[in-house]
């Protein structure tokens, strides 16, 4: 596959072999009983951006919280970077903004929680802030309560929050799912921005095709339960991407053919 | 302009239309004037005996033996219940005495407490207090194990340790549930110490009032103490609303 990026020194980043970043290796979860994950291996390549697709209650989420430890595995390891979770720092956005926000503090203090939990000191937690208000061309209040901002404002505060740390992972579990289109639509291009300005990796959940494929640099297809990996689909499209990259042939293929595989899934 | 002034006037309905079904019944001689006197005589004596003093004596006697027994009940409740919802082992094991008393009418238990405590004020702020505890107690616990489970995720994904999460996500959760419990709490030991004042010899507080008023038939007396405790126990009500409104700001949101 061919990859337009070029990396610091202006050489193809296509020369500079991927480095795995998280492993999975022979993991094993069941759910009273039955298994959901059998001797699963899977792995992710230091930053970039891969989305999870597949048939609904296949395990996305489920594989995603073990990687970042909410859920326990029965079996198996995860490693990062040969490290294991707590010694690395990750960052997690939920589908859920409503329920993952603590209403009872100003916005601003939502993003400033995780750095406060670092025991970073007063001064160095507002320059992380101002810094990630200034990256993020925040036009909204941040001193209001997160009842008060819009569903859009909500998840956006919510991915700050989650990029406070600057972690080496950052999780989205189905980022987009409580947002209309006109909102979808900015907060992929926000996680684009965010994404060329840090390089993060980034590991999220879709159960929309078009925004999976479209901040995809690998795009993980699931089986239904058990769930194995049915495809691990390269996309090379070069960033940024933006609306009209949608059109391009490149995406409209790799659309199609995880759509092929998708419907072979759900039918098998 | 029309519409909202009739919305604004709204909440008036009820009350006019409660003094003049009240004031039709005595007029068209329904009810006995023995039994039941006109709106007007009740108001003018109930003023009258505010103006005077006399009753503010019992009120007063009954909003301090409601707000000790209140005090005592939110002081064990709100820290045992949270406590108890944290852990769902502790709380378990608890649950069924918990439902049990809390289902049990708290006025049933009277003679025991007398037994206790005798012909005392402790014993009606004690039973009062008992009253209020479960029912304090009960809805901390229940708002700490009712917290939003991606809250509590979130906050360990960001670094939060067990006293991080308690204090950060299931204490802040659990406020709203509480200040239910305190209104309910407040309520539940007004209706108890008035019961007490009835019952276990009392010289002063409005229940006291009112059984004395319906002893010597001074039924002016009764109907503007009746009418006196229930401002009370609305006014208490108000003030827990308007607080819950400052500081749970977040609250139903
Ligand atoms: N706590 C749980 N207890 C029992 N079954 C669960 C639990 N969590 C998930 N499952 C099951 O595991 C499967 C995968 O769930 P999930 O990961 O949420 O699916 P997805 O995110 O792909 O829609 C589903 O069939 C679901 O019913
Ligand atoms: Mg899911």
């Amino acid at each position: 596959m061919s990859d337009m990026l070029t990396d610091a020194a202006g050489l193809p980043v296509m020369l500079t072999r991927d480095r795995t970043h998280i492993t999975v290796r022979g993991l094993y979860k069941s759910f009273a009983g039955s298994p959901l994950y059998e001797n699963f291996d899977l792995d992710i390549p230091e930053g970039r951006i891969i989305s999870i697709f597949g048939p609904n209650g296949c395990g996305k989420s489920t594989l995603m919280n073990m990687i970042a430890g909410l859920i326990p595995v029965d079996q198996g390891e995860i490693l990062f970077d040969g490290k294991t979770l707590k010694q690395t720092r990750i960052g997690y956005v939920f589908q859920q903004y409503r329920e993952a926000l603590f209403p009872w503090i100003r916005a601003i203090d939502n993003i400033a929680y995780p750095l406060k939990r670092m025991g970073l000191g007063k001064p160095q937690v507002k320059a992380r802030v101002d810094e990630l208000v200034a990256e993020f061309d925040i036009r909204f209040d941040l001193n209001r309560y997160p009842y008060e901002l819009s569903g859009g404002q909500q998840q956006t505060v919510c991915i700050m929050r989650a990029l406070a740390p600057r972690p080496e992972v950052l999780f989205l579990d189905e980022p987009f799912s409580a947002l209309d289109y006109e909102m979808t639509l900015f907060i992929r291009d926000k996680l684009q921005d965010i994404y060329l300005k840090t390089g993060v990796t980034m590991v999220i959940v879709s159960h929309n095709l078009e925004d999976a494929v479209f901040l995809a640099d690998k795009i993980l297809l699931l089986t239904r339960r058990p769930t194995r990996i049915a495809d691990y689909m390269p996309f090379d499209l070069a960033r940024p991407r933006n609306p009209a990259s949608m059109s391009e042939s490149s995406f409209v293929a790799t659309k199609a053919h995880a759509l092929e595989i998708f419907q072979r899934e759900v039918r098998a | 302009m029309e519409p909202t002034l009739t919305r604004r006037l709204l909440p008036f309905l009820g009350p006019v239309l409660f003094f003049v079904v009240w004031y039709g019944v005595v007029v068209l001689g329904l009810v006995n004037k023995v039994l039941l006197p006109s709106p007007f005589e009740t108001v003018a004596f109930l003023a009258n005996s505010l103006v005077k003093g006399v009753m503010v004596i019992d009120i007063w006697a009954t909003f301090e033996r409601t707000a000790i027994a209140f005090a005592c009940a939110a002081a064990v409740g709100v820290p045992l219940g949270i406590a108890l919802g944290s852990s769902e082992t502790a709380y378990r094991s608890v649950e069924f005495l918990i439902d049990f008393f809390r289902s049990t009418p708290s006025s049933a238990l009277i003679p025991l407490f007398l037994l206790i405590f005798g012909i005392t004020d402790a014993n009606k702020i004690a039973i009062a207090a008992f009253a209020a505890v479960l029912v304090i107690l009960f809805n901390s616990a229940y708002g700490v194990m009712h917290a939003r489970k991606t809250r509590i995720l979130a906050a360990r994904v960001m670094g939060a340790n067990a006293w991080d999460i308690f204090r950060d996500v299931l204490l802040m959760e659990s406020l709203s549930q509480t200040f239910v419990g305190l209104r309910n709490g407040i309520s539940m030991a007004l209706v108890i110490v008035i019961v007490a004042e009835m019952f276990i010899g009392s010289e002063t507080g409005l229940g006291h009032r009112i059984i004395d008023a319906q002893q010597v038939l001074n039924v002016k007396d009764m109907y503007a103490s009746i009418l006196v405790t229930g401002a009370l126990g609305y006014l208490l009500n108000v003030a827990f609303l308007v607080m819950e409104k400052r500081f749970i700001h977040w609250s139903g949101k």
